[in-house]
């Protein structure tokens, strides 16, 4: 029925009634999204941004495989209209697709024929800076959906006609403060956190009521007064101090948590901050009704890297030492695998294994998992220093994925880059809405390890061991979000070559690869639509993987040109 | 999307009820006092205004040509309406780059524009919006720290590298009481296409 419908609504649209008028004219047939569905998606739906709350970005659908996925190819595209990072998953609820785009832009197109149901576009401000151009995407909830946005908007837009159902302010963009990730959507409550490190501005974490946009509860990210840890912030830091939230959260149903993944400290420079700068480069565990915090674990202290451990851990369990850990998994920026086990009120440290070459840190705890540092590799005011690897880690946001079938987490890393940073001797004074960054800008460099022969890497780790079981090398970087498969399939773009690709999930082997309009930053998904399974992912170049692209030409004397512009992808096989 | 004017200017009804109330010798009520200074802090550069420091321990105080020194490095500034020293700071699209190059290596039209050899644009990237800039003092030309667009002070600012769509509106200049002074409208809109 709802495929007959959306077949009139594609005809009418072509005759060329706007999107928004037809919709209120004729309503598209809507599957709610009850929390019930949210905790467990069908298999032939992508009704989140990494598939299901535990953050894998897997599909259990199997109808591609490692022997037929030579036979994939593209059976509709769409163009966006917008430049700069497409990073956003097509999100799909029963053959509606909802797809964001850079500039504040949603599509909900019909997921089998590639047709236009509507297209909401927010304007924004034109004195708004934006650092990173990108969305992430959307959650659905009920008859709603719900959108993030640059300028620091929360807005929940029905889901049959794109119209506007409420707008929240969340903050004031003008002081820095800005929205790129897609909402966590759970009982009931939207949540958000905020971007804006880079700018001072103290981090938080909120949660808005899905019916009415009211703000039901906020946690900042750096402890106030009176509250624990606020005395690892000297003096009046913790103001300005970032530890901004820009990934998602997964969630745990049976403790009532989310986990959250947090920024770095602001100005960058931690001897501008002196002390363990709580809770920068952490997770945070959260009560979903209260927002309280239930545990964390900081990864590192004191950031000085720009190492973000905004990439939320992925909730997997996994045998060790005769038992199974209810476990967070988490490939850090700064270059190590993270295993913890999470509880109810507390995240204890498992273990942690450099998964790209890591020169900063000299040991692990064993016991609290806190590294201990080569001061010479820790950036500081007034002095040069190089580290790898560099500032954009081993793996940035680009998320992991872990396929429950291979029980391998997959890893898109980048190895053997490194950063070269000066500090200022001071940093510039705050000025709100003003890059905070304590850094002497134009004298910032990449560089690659002597001798190196790649950049970008695609690894599979077997969490039943722990242990890595194979690497696909890429001659430059690696910017693909993870998608993997029941068919036993991983697929990635990433590649400043433009190819979206797909290996044997458990050898590892190339198997396919596409050439599309630009480079893909996108996360891919999975669904079905009539017994037929389609890959989708959107394929636009930009924000960091556009800047790591520079700096590297910068480093070679070279220059490279990934074009801009998004297009969404949708392959299934061919018959 | 519909583009925004270039030079929002006060607003006809406003401005009637002004003349109105000066050709009555009405005393204004406060509020409108202030709604015309609101609208003089947002309209953009004016032929005859000065320019003062947007930032650091100066920040509002003059810019004189003692403040440019020959080669650089730019200073950031705000336009200041001459008569009522309001200074026009409540847009961001108002922050103006200033540098004094050589006037011999200016193309035509930026030596046309140019005051002693001080060149004057807009200070927002066209790109997406940022604000502060890397100077790169042996080609007179200016890095974007946000996506690395770079653009030739020499040259109009056009854009050499990267993202940027366009250059930055250039802004004509004279020489007034030993000050670089606004001698024209921004050559082009300030900021970037907000509709994507």
């Amino acid at each position: 029925m709802s495929v007959r419908r959306l077949a009139i609504l594609s005809f009418a649209l072509l005759i060329g009634l706007g999107p928004t008028m037809l919709a209120a004219q004729s309503p598209v047939s809507y599957s709610a999204v009850t929390e019930q569905r949210l905790l467990n998606p069908e298999p032939h739906n992508w009704l989140m941004y990494r598939g299901n709350f535990n953050g894998w970005g897997y599909s259990p659908l199997d109808q591609i495989t490692p022997a037929n996925v030579k036979k994939l190819v593209p059976v509709w595209t769409f163009s966006t209209g917008a430049n700069e990072g497409h990073q956003a998953p097509p999100i799909v609820n029963n053959g509606i697709m909802f797809v964001t785009t850079p500039h504040q832009q949603v599509v909900a197109l019909n997921a089998k024929t590639g047709d236009l149901i509507w297209r909401y576009k927010k304007e924004l401000p034109e004195d708004l800076v934006q650092l990173h151009p990108t969305n992430r995407g959307v959650a659905l909830w009920e008859d709603r959906l719900f959108l993030a946005t640059v300028d620091a908007h929360l807005i929940a837009l029905d889901a049959k006609t794109g119209t506007v159902v409420w707008d929240t302010t969340v903050d004031n963009y003008k002081n820095g403060y800005y929205l790129t990730l897609a909402p966590l959507v759970a009982k009931g409550k939207v949540m958000i956190g905020t971007s804006g490190g880079e700018f001072g501005i103290r981090g938080y974490i909120a949660a808005f009521d899905a019916k009415d946009g009211k703000q039901v509860w906020k946690t900042h990210t750096i402890p106030g007064p009176g509250e624990p840890g606020h005395d690892s912030w000297p003096g009046e830091t913790w103001k300005t101090g970032g530890v901004s939230v820009w990934l998602t959260a997964h969630y745990d149903p049976q403790l009532n948590l989310s986990f959250w993944g947090t920024g770095n400290g602001a100005p960058w420079m931690g001897d501008m901050r002196p002390g363990d700068n709580l809770y920068s480069a952490s997770v945070l565990a959260l009560d979903v009704d209260t927002g309280k915090i239930r545990g964390y674990h900081q990864y590192h202290w004191n950031d000085s890297w720009d190492w973000d451990e905004v990439s939320t851990p992925l909730l997997i369990d996994f045998p060790k030492d005769g038992r199974t850990v209810k476990g967070l998994v988490h490939p850090g920026r700064n270059g190590y695998l993270w295993r913890l086990e999470r509880g109810a009120d507390s995240i204890k440290f498992v273990d942690a294994r450099p998964y790209v070459t890591q020169e900063v840190f000299t040991k692990i705890d064993p016991v609290t998992g806190r590294p201990t540092y080569n001061e010479e590799r820790k950036p500081r005011a007034g002095a040069t220093v190089t580290f790898c690897p560099g500032l954009w880690g081993g793996k940035d946001w680009t998320p992991a994925g872990y396929n429950p079938k291979t029980q391998y987490l997959y890893i898109p890393a980048n190895e053997n880059l490194c950063s070269t940073l000066v500090g200022q001797p001071r940093p510039d004074p705050y000025e709100p809405g003003k890059p905070y960054l304590g850094i002497e800008r134009p004298k910032t460099t990449m560089s690659w390890r002597q001798g190196a022969s790649h950049i970008g890497e695609l690894q599979a780790w077997d969490m039943t061991t722990g242990q890595r079981v194979w690497t696909h090398k890429f001659p430059f970087m690696n910017w693909g979000p993870i998608l993997t498969t029941g068919g036993g399939l991983v697929f990635l773009g990433g590649t400043n070559d433009r190819n979206f690709w797909a290996f044997d999930a458990k050898t590892g082997s190339e198997l396919w690869k596409f050439k599309t309009n630009s480079g893909i930053t996108g996360v891919p998904s999975s669904f079905a639509v009539d017994g037929v399974q389609y890959v989708a992912v959107q394929s636009g170049w930009g924000v960091d993987a556009q800047r790591m692209q520079a700096r590297l030409d910068t480093f070679r004397g070279t220059k490279t040109e990934v074009p801009q512009g998004g297009v969404i992808w949708v392959f299934a096989l061919r018959d | 999307m519909p583009r925004r004017r270039s030079v929002p200017d006060l607003r006809p009804a406003r401005r009637a009820v002004l003349k109105l109330a000066v050709s009555m010798g009405l005393a204004l009520p406060v509020a409108g006092l202030v709604g015309a200074q609101d609208d003089r802090r947002k309209a953009r550069p004016q032929v005859n205004d000065r320019l003062v420091f947007a930032g650091g321990d100066r920040k509002g105080q003059l810019i004189t040509l003692v403040d440019l020194p020959a080669g650089g490095p730019p200073l950031t500034a705000y336009p200041m309406d001459p008569t009522a020293r309001v200074v026009r700071d409540d847009s961001r699209l108002n922050q103006i780059l200033l540098v004094r190059l050589d006037p011999t290596e200016l193309n035509g039209d930026t030596r046309a524009r140019a005051a002693d050899g001080i060149v004057a644009y807009s200070a927002v990237c066209t790109h997406t919006g940022c604000d502060v800039w890397d100077w790169q003092p042996a080609s007179s030309t200016i890095k974007c720290p946000c996506h690395f667009s770079e653009f030739d002070l020499k040259e109009s600012a056009r854009v050499l590298n990267g993202p940027a769509p366009r250059r930055l509106p250039a802004l004509p200049l004279k020489v007034v009481d030993g000050a670089p002074t606004v001698a024209g409208s921004f050559v082009g809109r300030p900021g970037f296409e907000t509709g994507g």
